[in-house]
């Protein structure tokens, strides 16, 4: 069965199981992408989650287009449409080239240097035509289509990795019946056993041993395998991130199904089994299509039936590339030569090639390659000790399959806060001291050969699950045949001033640009990453940062773990968005919060505005009004005859308890003692370092009683600080706070005829102004509902807040709303009150004030408990800036044209225009159009602001000065007779 | 994601908590006696030490209580957590706080308002 795909636009035939690399190279196509930097062509290096080159864009349609996809993951289905990146028009003819020809020039730093001046010009002119030219795909230009998932799981032993050591690490640790994980990016688990065609473990082909261990973990209740998952992050307290990928490799998903889920796990214990990724060597010319690593080569022949070329040439410094040279004459590819950099080579693999009559040649590297869109010739050469090439050859060849050691996978490792160690012998770092509850296992510690691998393997599970709380049986020694031992020595050192020796491959840095960021200073591997950007590509180094370091140091004359090594950070391998957000979409992202009034407020029309989570209706437009027009109306409404409200977001706080009132004393500024019950006062909350923080009014309702309101975004924070001094500061006061800002709805009638709409439907009390003067409050029922009536005002109107519980709001309102209705009034929002509370002079907790604003700033001194000891905050009203003159103080600005209004934010200053260098003397904090008054009004914090009363200042506009006369902030009825009404 | 040991209710991950700056930070019985440079030390200056640090936190999306602990600052750990009030463990006697707010408690510290 085969499988059509298409690449670029192009139709080609796949088999099952391919990637979209495997079956790219089966079809001959071996350029699969253009560098980052310079534009050159390129074919997949690697075979795994490491390739850097062969980056391409799968597209779903309808939106689901993924970029920046490694074609040595992406599971080939039948109808797969891939893109290569970055190139135009073609990937065959890419104009950008022209940057490869530029070279030379764009050296390390190059950008740096170069895009300095002029100021600005970076951003409009250099930033997007760098953006353009060098870069990786396209980001999506429309929301994700499909959904994702997320959960926690616990588990004792997590195993990171299902080849031979993660394998035998799970099967280990889960005999004990520890609850294990075992997890593996690749589609099947395996690992490295997948593609051994030699070895037999416990008399069975690698293969088969697989699929019997895997069975065997399969039946045990307490383990769960997941296979295409990474292991991409490693957070505080072992907790790991894995992304599983569900549905990417279906031709036809399930549209239920979620893409991938990202999976929070909590492991007592882990087991890292990541292997290690094979070093490419540096040399001229080394990131031509046709040149990979030699294992790459080997697995593509081998798993893939996809041999990547002809005749090979293989480059190495060590013995495993000679299994990758036999695996794949063995695959019908002619390999041509073996250039062993190593002086000798006589461990069993190099008689085994020697054997199988293959051309060994020790002593001898590549010197450079040649070929235009691959590599066609292969040019070695004998070097010496010193780095003198003595003979010089050209090989034909269309596959350079090359080996500079392996690198062990440190990146989970490392970023569990591992302390690596280095091993001069191998030149690898290897995992040291442990900071967390894992250890690693097999090839990432720098554990070969099969036999010792699979033994270690078992060892970590036996010792995590032990360490787990389990116990755990000793490790089971595999029989392990036809696995010849690797011979593991230091890698040559590469010669370094060659041009265009690619280390970095998907940053497209050189061993020249090294030797550069050297030359220029840097001598910290950390300095030279960010100068080069070496390691700093997606693919996080995973095959340069070896070379990179070795050359450094090399350069440098410093051993390598002097120069040190850049950090691992997370994620492994590029995560997609919608996974990490998972649910965390719309509402669930953002939560919505609405008031009992919410619905009825949409019906008839209203314009909502987000205040927090809250929706608020700000105005109740009505026929063609716009919002100018519905807010004018509704204050002149609420002025003239009465208006209804909806303030349920109003931040409600029940201070309950015998020392209720010494509680209140002690949090806000204001006297309670001498409060009676039925009264309310303006309450004013300091910080301890003397800034308003938060305002609302508060009642008391019996003795040890009181109904505390705070601003609607304040609540929370007002509730945590009181708990916070009950809790830690004053654990003998007998009070205790509840939150009861969903329970009470408030619907605020104010304007006045309200005390008409009130009377007839409370149930038999006296609201009368004697009865229930302004700050009152009285406890009751309204149409039968429980009811705590509050006779306050925030409109400077004769006022009421009808507090009734939440599940009983739209009754209330429907009645409410009928009255004010038959008495000529309407409903308002929040614009409107907004509008008539600074007529009033009343300000807003976060607008006028801004969390450097004292009471004396806002002219609420007043309402300071002059016979307290202390409050919270009091001291710091002493100290000598709080009182300093200069402050800004709260004033009333009036423009001379009663139509303009200025805008909120805009500076103060004397003159116009102000001299340069001229300090600003405040801003304009609230500023609204007519309404009610006959002219705009505007509030302002101003320097001195209560002495400038009467002087003209200016205050800035698009395109100009206004003038403003400075006046007092009380623009209505500074004696309160409306409101005592 | 850090395990927080909250303990009243034990080892909780860190979304639940809300931190609280540090602890033992007692709040003066009698602030108007301090002058501007105490005041200010008490307000703003912090110890800020690599190594363990004696912090508050609350279990909002739990208990709900404040409680102190002890978290390495070079490594992230915590290595103990206590109720509020209690002396600080692993040594270091503490200024505050379990028989402050007796004191304090008397209205005549506080004055009638
Ligand atoms: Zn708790």
């Amino acid at each position: 069965m085969s499988i059509r795909f298409s690449f670029d636009g192009r139709t080609y035939q796949g088999e099952p199981g391919d990637t979209l690399a495997s079956a790219l190279l089966a079809n001959g196509v071996r350029l699969m992408g253009r560098s980052f930097k310079y534009h050159r062509p390129r074919g997949p290096l690697a075979a795994g989650s490491e390739e850097p080159n062969a980056l391409v864009e799968v597209d779903r349609g309808g939106g689901a287009r993924t970029p920046n996809l490694r074609a040595t993951q992406v599971e080939l289905y039948d109808g797969l449409v891939a893109r290569s990146q970055n190139r135009f028009p073609s990937l065959g003819f890419d104009v950008g080239a022209v940057n490869d020809a530029a070279a030379p020039v764009l050296s390390a730093g190059f950008y740096y240097k170069t895009f300095m001046a002029p100021e600005g010009a970076w951003a409009k002119l250099y930033e997007p035509l760098i953006r353009r030219a060098a870069g990786l795909g396209r980001a999506p230009e429309v929301a994700d289509p499909d959904h994702y998932a997320s959960r926690y799981a616990h588990c004792d032993v997590l195993v990171i990795g299902s080849g031979p050591a993660g394998l035998a690490a799970a099967v280990g640790a889960s005999q004990t019946g520890a609850r294990v994980i075992l997890c593996d990016e690749q589609p099947r688990f395996g690992g490295s056993l997948l593609s051994d065609r030699n070895a037999r473990i416990d008399g069975m082909a690698a293969a088969d041993w697989v699929a019997a261990q895997v069975g065997t973990l399969a039946a045990r209740p307490d383990v769960t395998l997941l296979t295409r998952t990474t292991a991409f992050g490693w957070y505080p307290d072992n907790m790991i991130g894995l992304a599983q990928r569900l549905t990417d490799h279906l031709p036809d998903p399930d549209p239920a199904l979620p893409r991938e889920r990202l999976w929070q796990v909590r492991a007592k214990q882990v087991v890292i089994a990541a292997g290690a990724i094979e070093r490419p060597l540096v040399f001229s010319g080394n990131d031509r299509p046709g040149v990979m690593l030699a294992d790459a080569a080997r697995t593509y022949a081998v798993c893939y039936r996809a041999a990547p070329g002809r005749r090979a040439v293989i480059a190495t410094t060590s013995d495993t590339a000679y299994r990758a040279a036999l695996d794949l004459q063995a695959s019908c590819v002619e390999v041509a030569l073996i250039a062993d950099a190593r002086q000798v080579a006589d461990g069993p693999l190099p008689a085994a090639a020697r054997a199988a009559g293959i051309r060994v040649e020790t002593g001898m590297q590549v010197l450079a390659t040649r070929g235009r869109r691959g590599i066609r010739v292969a040019i070695v050469g004998h070097v010496d000790a010193d780095g003198r090439v003595r003979s010089r050859e050209w090989v034909r060849c269309s596959l350079l399959g090359m080996s500079g050691g392996w690198t062990p996978s440190l990146h989970l490792f490392s970023q569990s806060r591992g302390k690596l160690r280095y091993d001069a012998t191998t030149e690898t770092f290897l995992p040291g001291e442990s900071a967390a509850a894992e250890r690693s296992a097999g090839a990432c510690r720098g554990v070969h050969g099969l036999e010792d691998v699979l033994l270690d393997g078992a060892m970590a599970g036996s010792a995590a699950a032990h360490d787990a709380g389990f116990d755990a049986p000793g490790p089971v020694r595999r029989r392990v045949e036809g696995a010849m031992a690797a011979r593991w020595t230091a890698p040559v050192p590469s010669r370094r001033k060659q041009r265009r020796a690619f280390v970095d491959f998907q940053n497209d840095v050189t061993s020249k640009d090294l030797l550069l960021a050297t030359q220029e200073g840097f001598h910290s591997i950390e300095h030279v990453k960010r100068y080069t950007t070496t390691g700093m590509a997606t693919d996080q180094g995973k095959t340069s940062n070896m070379n990179a370091l070795s050359i450094v140091a090399a350069e440098l004359g410093r051993p390598v773990p002097a120069v040190g090594l850049t950090t691992f950070r997370p994620p492994y391998t590029p995560v997609t968005f919608g996974t990490l957000a998972a649910y965390s979409r719309g509402v669930l992202f953002d939560p919505v919060r609405t008031t009992p009034v919410h619905g009825w407020a949409a019906a008839h029309g209203a314009v909502f505005e987000d205040i927090g989570l809250w929706k608020r209706a700000r105005y109740f437009p009505r026929g063609s009004e716009g919002m100018h027009g519905a807010v004018a109306r509704e204050c002149r409404t609420v002025r003239a005859a009465v208006g209804l409200f909806d303030a349920s977001t109003l931040g409600k706080i029940e201070v309950v308890g015998p020392d209720a009132a010494e509680f209140m004393n002690r949090m806000y500024v204001n006297p309670w003692t001498k409060l009676a019950p039925g009264r309310c006062r303006y309450g004013l909350m300091l910080g301890e370092n003397g800034f308003l923080l938060d305002d609302g009014v508060a009642g008391r309702l019996a003795p040890d009683r009181f109904h505390v309101t705070t601003t609607t975004g304040g609540a929370p924070r007002v509730l945590a600080l009181m708990e916070d001094f009950l809790q830690t500061e004053w654990p003998d006061l007998r009070v205790w706070l509840t939150s009861v800002t969903e329970q009470w709805a408030v619907l605020a009638v104010q304007g006045p005829r309200a005390r008409d709409v009130l009377t007839p439907l409370v149930d038999g009390f006296d609201i009368s102004a004697a009865a229930m003067p302004h700050m009152s409050v009285a406890v009751g029922s309204i149409g039968g509902v429980p009811m705590r009536l509050f006779r306050v005002s925030f409109t400077g109107e004769l006022g009421f807040e009808v507090n009734v519980p939440a599940g009983h709001a739209m009754a209330v309102w429907e009645a409410l709303h009928a009255r004010v209705e038959a008495l000529g009034g309407c409903t308002y929002g929040t614009e409107a009150m907004h509008v008539l509370r600074a007529e009033k002079g009343y300000i807003i907790v976060g607008q006028e004030s801004d969390g450097t604003a004292t009471l004396g700033d806002l002219g609420l001194e007043w309402a300071i408990g002059k016979a307290k000891r202390d409050f919270v905050g009091k001291r710091s009203l002493n100290r000598p800036d709080m009182t300093a003159a200069g402050r800004r103080q709260l004033v009333g600005l009036l423009t001379a044209d009663p139509g303009y209004v200025l805008d909120e934010g805009a500076q103060l200053t004397a003159h116009a225009p102000p001299p340069p260098g001229t300090r600003s003397l405040g801003h304009v904090t609230s500023s609204y159009g007519e309404a009610t008054l006959g002219h705009s009004i505007a509030l302002a914090m101003l320097a001195d602001g209560r002495a400038r009363r009467g002087e003209t200042l200016y205050v800035q506009r698009a395109g100009g000065m206004v003038p403003v006369r400075v006046v007092d902030p009380v623009f209505l009825d500074p004696e309160g007779v409306r409101l005592n009404a | 994601m850090l395990l927080i040991p909250c303990p009243i209710c034990g080892a909780r991950p860190e979304a639940e908590f809300t931190y609280a700056g540090e602890a033992h930070i007692a709040r003066p019985v009698d602030p108007a006696a301090l002058d501007d440079h105490a005041w200010g030390e008490f307000l703003y200056a912090r110890t800020n030490p690599k190594g363990d640090h004696a912090e508050r936190w609350r279990h909002t999306h739990g208990c709900g209580r404040f409680f102190n602990a002890l978290r390495n600052t070079h490594t992230d750990r915590f290595t103990a957590s206590y109720l509020a009030g209690a002396t600080r463990p692993h040594g270091t006697p503490t200024t505050e706080s379990l028989d402050a707010p007796a004191m304090r408690s008397e209205t005549e510290q506080w004055g009638q308002a």
